[in-house]
């Protein structure tokens, strides 16, 4: 049986971060087959981080991003090149090229895209981007270096508060437009919004809350924009960081689950179809896949966070290569960081997936804090700010479901320790949309996730 | 054999040698509590989640017994190795400020060369010398000389601060005993003779500013202010001890550990770009600070089933955690290629060691270029005498022989 | 080589930016920022700084399909 599974033929759809490293499980586990991957890019892949970060700062060039390998992958390459469908019967992927590649077995790794401004005509003003791909980041970075008047940054999630941050890095007056409330909202939920929002004025952004931009101005090239309280914004430059979009449409014939949350699958990262049946030969991981996630109620969970493209790949080659007995499910304690203004910003665990938030460790004033949400009496996230060390604490809270609020420790930490309503938004309500969506429900089952 | 007399069993001189098979059977008995009311850990993964734990403090005076060298008084006061946060993040990040990164991230790696410059000289002092004691002939010299120099400290006083030096590491000693009030009285004293002379020194330094940390103490200031006259005692005073009596032992163990393992020194020999990793399994093989002793618990804590009180003495036994088989694969063998090796030689957590980038390049450097220069070194005494200390363990002496012919 | 940190993991022990500070950069306190393809002349530094990360996060390695193009 296993013998088998060493053997044959595999394609990967999307050549990023996830397609990568399972690649390079897949062989690892010893898969000896044929091994392709298809991505759209035409680069090899890349880390994207670095493209908000050290690229937009001007440390970076734009192509020096590539992902090194961990050991070789003996593959095929298809870059540059779509697939535009999926024949599960014949068991193909059908290329833009015309080209139709059998398999055994594939793994969708298509991750996102970022979401266009909705404006076709306004999105096509020269000045205009959105920020997913290093070409994306070298042409941002080009105009930056060009010394622009203002940069309009739209929506502040993740990737438009790091933008905003690299703006006044380099001494750019920049305007950051939030529908929600205020600035990281949709991940971290209002109370850290609050903290956020202060911490982006004292660094000199122009932060505009609760506005929509309803219209890009200019003639050829971006002269401004037009924000829903009347205002008017004078700039040469509007990055539109309004979210990501799942790369599901060319599976749209293929009968599998997937649609505009991404592609549904198991814990052990195979597919579902249309019906709610698991797949067998077709695996997903990465920012396209949707989850279930012991730890958050079983609820379908799709993250765009890196760390999750990694762990859920090296899961989804190993049980792609492993008869059933020996799979794995993917239970790994979701984490992300972001660093902005100076800071690193950490969080394990599902932020949104709370009702109430307390300081635990350090303070606001010194930018040195930990945050822990709860949510029904239990401990379901943390967020650190330039307190790294603490986290592991808190995420072993987090795997052993312990109580909300958590008790007091420590020397470094606010007298009381109050909760108040963490304030997650309906994300109908924000501008670039949750970098963590909790989707469909399945009935409460209560498990604990036995560590190592 | 009852649990509770290891801890006396591994404070024993007698077992210095070789403490690893008390540290398994240390592994095998969980957390227990010790004659003595202190309690042990000697498992990886527990040690390494104590190290991230808030609740457990290095503040001796959370101690429910009082202890003579949690003693602070306003002329002198404790250093941050025994201080929590916030107080400690504070004084750590002042004392970084003229060491490493984020405002000087280039002074370690700019002493590269000197290092290298001074082991060649030690090297170059033992010409004809067919026998050689690698403690008091380099292993000890080279960091002192190191951190003299970082620090601003004269080379010629040491045989001054080597006398503190050695009464201070007494009274951290937690062999239980009579011995132990009187050994931290003295410890006490010498810390206040030796926390003067450098406050001394720092002050000569006001308004004539050179390129030392000791002057960047009080000349230089950041956002967060500068260290206080005491707080620039203190800190002195534990840079000065902490940068030497553990590079020392870790020199001394390398050289030690490869010429017991012929075959790894040969190959180190050929290929000087293993050293790195080399010197890491080191850390985790032999580690130099074998473990903590001046944790407690600031609350009632759960440890392998074990509860332990508020403000009992917890010793975090980085030794034994660094030979746990549930971390690490075949633990009693030396790979200088070991993978993904996450010892505990410099702890973790708050507390990791502040000197670790100094030190690493330190011990990669003296042994590089001590191999490069013994031709046929042999082990004359095996086991070498120990130093007295079961936390900062290592040979007080390491006689060796070589072939003097072309060296 | 090209390097990648696994920034999950790193919690700002630094070691790397004492190391190899012409790569690895610490910004502000505890957020790390590093060069992800480092000069040729920084090899030896970058191999020191990713063998003494407490934590094992930065990952040294060949350009993934370099042999592509
Ligand atoms: C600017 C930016 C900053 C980020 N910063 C952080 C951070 O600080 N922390 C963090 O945790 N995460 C961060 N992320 C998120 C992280 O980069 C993603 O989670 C990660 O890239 C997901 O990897 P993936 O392989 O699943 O998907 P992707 O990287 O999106 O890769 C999908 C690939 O599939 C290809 N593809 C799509 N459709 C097709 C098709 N039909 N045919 C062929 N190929 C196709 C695409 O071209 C792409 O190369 C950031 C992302 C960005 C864009
Ligand atoms: C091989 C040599 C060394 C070893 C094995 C070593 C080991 C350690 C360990 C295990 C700790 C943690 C203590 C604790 O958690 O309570 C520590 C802390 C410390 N070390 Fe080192 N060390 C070495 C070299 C150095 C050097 C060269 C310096 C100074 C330049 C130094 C300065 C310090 C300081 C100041 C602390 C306290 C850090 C804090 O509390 O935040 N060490 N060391
Ligand atoms: S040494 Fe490791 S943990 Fe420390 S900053 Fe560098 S990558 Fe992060």
């Amino acid at each position: 049986m296993s013998g088998d599974l060493r053997d044959g033929r595999i394609v990967i759809v999307g050549a990023s971060l996830a397609g990568l490293r399972a690649a390079e499980t897949l062989r690892e586990k010893g898969f000896a087959g044929s091994l392709t991957l298809v991505g759209e890019d035409p680069r090899p892949p890349y880390d994207r981080p670095p493209l908000s970060k050290q690229v937009l700062l001007g440390r970076v060039p734009a192509e020096d991003t590539g992902l090194p390998l961990r050991r070789p992958v003996d593959a095929q390459w298809k870059l540059g090149v779509r697939a535009t469908g999926l024949d599960p019967i014949e068991k193909r992927v059908l290329l833009a090229n015309g080209e139709q590649l059998p398999f055994d077995r594939l793994l969708i790794t298509t991750g996102t895209r970022a979401r266009p401004w909705p404006n076709p005509a306004e999105a096509a003003l020269d000045g205009v981007f959105t920020l997913r791909t290093s070409e994306d980041a070298g042409r941002i970075a080009e105009r930056l270096d060009a010394g622009p008047r203002r940069v309009l940054v739209i929506g502040a999630g993740f990737t438009g508060s790091e933008i905003a941050s690299a703006c006044r890095e380099r001494g750019l007056d920049v305007t950051v437009a939030e529908r929600g409330p205020a600035p990281l909202v949709g991940a971290l939920g209002g109370s850290f919004g609050a903290l956020a929002a202060k911490l982006q004025r004292a660094h000199g952004v122009d932060l505009r809350c609760g506005v929509t931009v309803t219209a890009l101005t200019g003639n050829g090239r971006l002269t401004g924009a037009e924000l829903s309280d009347g205002s008017r914004i004078e700039a040469d430059i509007a990055v539109v960081a309004l979210g990501a979009i799942r790369n599901t449409e060319w599976l749209a014939e293929s009968g599998l689950a997937a649609g505009p949350r991404g592609l549904a699958c198991d814990a052990g990262c195979r597919a579902f179809n249309m019906y709610g049946i698991v797949t067998d030969d077709v695996f997903v991981a990465g920012d396209v896949a949707r989850f279930p996630h012991p730890l958050f109620e079983y609820q379908l969970l799709s993250l765009e966070h890196w760390g999750n493209a990694v762990e859920q790949a090296e899961v989804a080659a190993h049980n792609m290569v492993s008869p059933g007995p020996l799979r794995r499910p993917h239970l790994a304690v979701p984490a992300f960081w972001s660093s902005q203004f100076g800071l690193n910003i950490k969080s394990v665990g599902v932020p949104t997936f709370s009702d109430q938030v307390v300081l635990a460790q350090g303070s606001p004033k010194e930018a040195r804090l930990v945050a822990v949400y709860g949510y029904r009496g239990r401990v379901t996230a943390a967020v650190s700010v330039n307190q790294a060390k603490s986290l592991e604490y808190y995420q072993r809270l987090i795997e052993t479901a312990a109580p909300f609020p958590p008790e007091p420790v420590g020397t470094d930490r606010p007298e009381p320790m109050t909760p108040v309503p963490s304030d997650v938004p309906d994300p109908a309500v924000l501008s670039h949309g949750p970098t963590v969506a909790l989707t469909g429900h399945l009935p409460d089952r209560r498990l604990t996730l036995v560590r190592r | 054999m009852a649990a509770d007399t290891l801890f006396h069993r591994i404070t024993d001189y007698a077992n210095r040698a070789d403490p690893y098979p008390l540290y398994a059977e240390l592994r095998e008995s969980g957390v227990t509590r010790q004659q003595d009311g202190s309690y042990l850990v000697g498992a990886y993964h527990e040690i390494a989640a104590l190290l991230h734990d808030p609740r457990i403090s290095s503040d001796r005076r959370n101690r429910t017994a009082a202890d003579a060298a949690a003693t602070c008084e306003e002329d002198l006061p404790v250093s941050f190795i025994a201080m929590d946060d916030p107080e400690h993040n504070r004084l750590r990040r002042l004392a970084m400020r003229p060491f490493g990164p984020p405002h000087t991230p280039g002074r370690i790696d700019a002493m590269h060369g000197e290092i290298a410059r001074i082991a060649d000289e030690l090297i170059a002092g033992l010409r004809g010398k067919d026998r050689i004691d690698v403690v008091d002939d380099f292993a000890y010299p080279l960091p002192v000389t190191v951190i003299c120099r970082l620090l601003g400290v004269p080379r010629e006083d040491e045989p001054r601060f080597h006398a503190w030096t050695q009464e201070i590491i007494a009274s951290f000693d937690p062999t239980p005993g009579e011995d132990l009030a009187e050994r931290q009285r003295s410890g006490l004293e010498s810390r206040r003779t030796m926390g003067r002379y450098l406050g001394e020194l720092a002050e000569k330094r006001r308004g004539h500013p050179s390129d030392d940390m000791l002057s960047a103490f009080v000349n230089d200031e950041g956002p967060d202010g500068r260290l206080t006259q005491p707080e620039i005692m203190a800190t002195s005073v534990l840079l000065l001890i902490a940068g030497h009596e553990t590079t020392v032992n870790l020199i001394t163990n390398g050289v030690l550990t490869l010429l017991r393992h012929p075959e790894e020194l040969e190959r180190l020999r050929r290929r000087p770009e293993l050293m790195p990793r080399a010197v890491e399994e080191l850390l985790r093989y032999e580690p130099p600070v074998q473990m903590l002793p001046q944790r407690s618990p600031l609350a009632d804590i759960e440890v392998l089933g074990t509860t332990v009180p508020k403000g009992a003495p917890l010793i975090l036994v980085l030794a034994s955690g660094n030979r746990d088989p549930l971390r690490f694969r075949d633990p009693d063998r030396f790979d200088p290629t070991r993978e993904d090796n996450r010892h505990l030689g410099f702890g973790s957590g708050v507390h990791s060691c502040f000197g670790a980038p100094l030190a690493r390049l330190e011990v990669q450097l003296a042994l590089t270029t001590l191999i490069r220069h013994l031709d046929n070194p042999r082990l004359v005494e095996d086991p070498p005498p120990y130093r007295r200390s079961p936390v900062l363990r290592g040979p007080r002496h390491l006689p060796i022989e070589r072939d003097t012919t072309g060296t | 080589m090209n390097i990648v940190v696994d920034l999950n993991r790193c919690q700002g022990y630094a070691q790397c930016a004492f190391l190899a500070p012409q790569v690895f950069e610490m910004h502000g306190e505890e957020a790390l920022m590093y060069l992800p393809v480092p000069p040729e002349d920084q090899l030896e530094r970058v191999r020191r700084a990713a063998a003494a990360c407490p934590v094992q996060a930065i990952l040294v390695g060949e350009e993934a399909g370099a042999d592509v193009r």
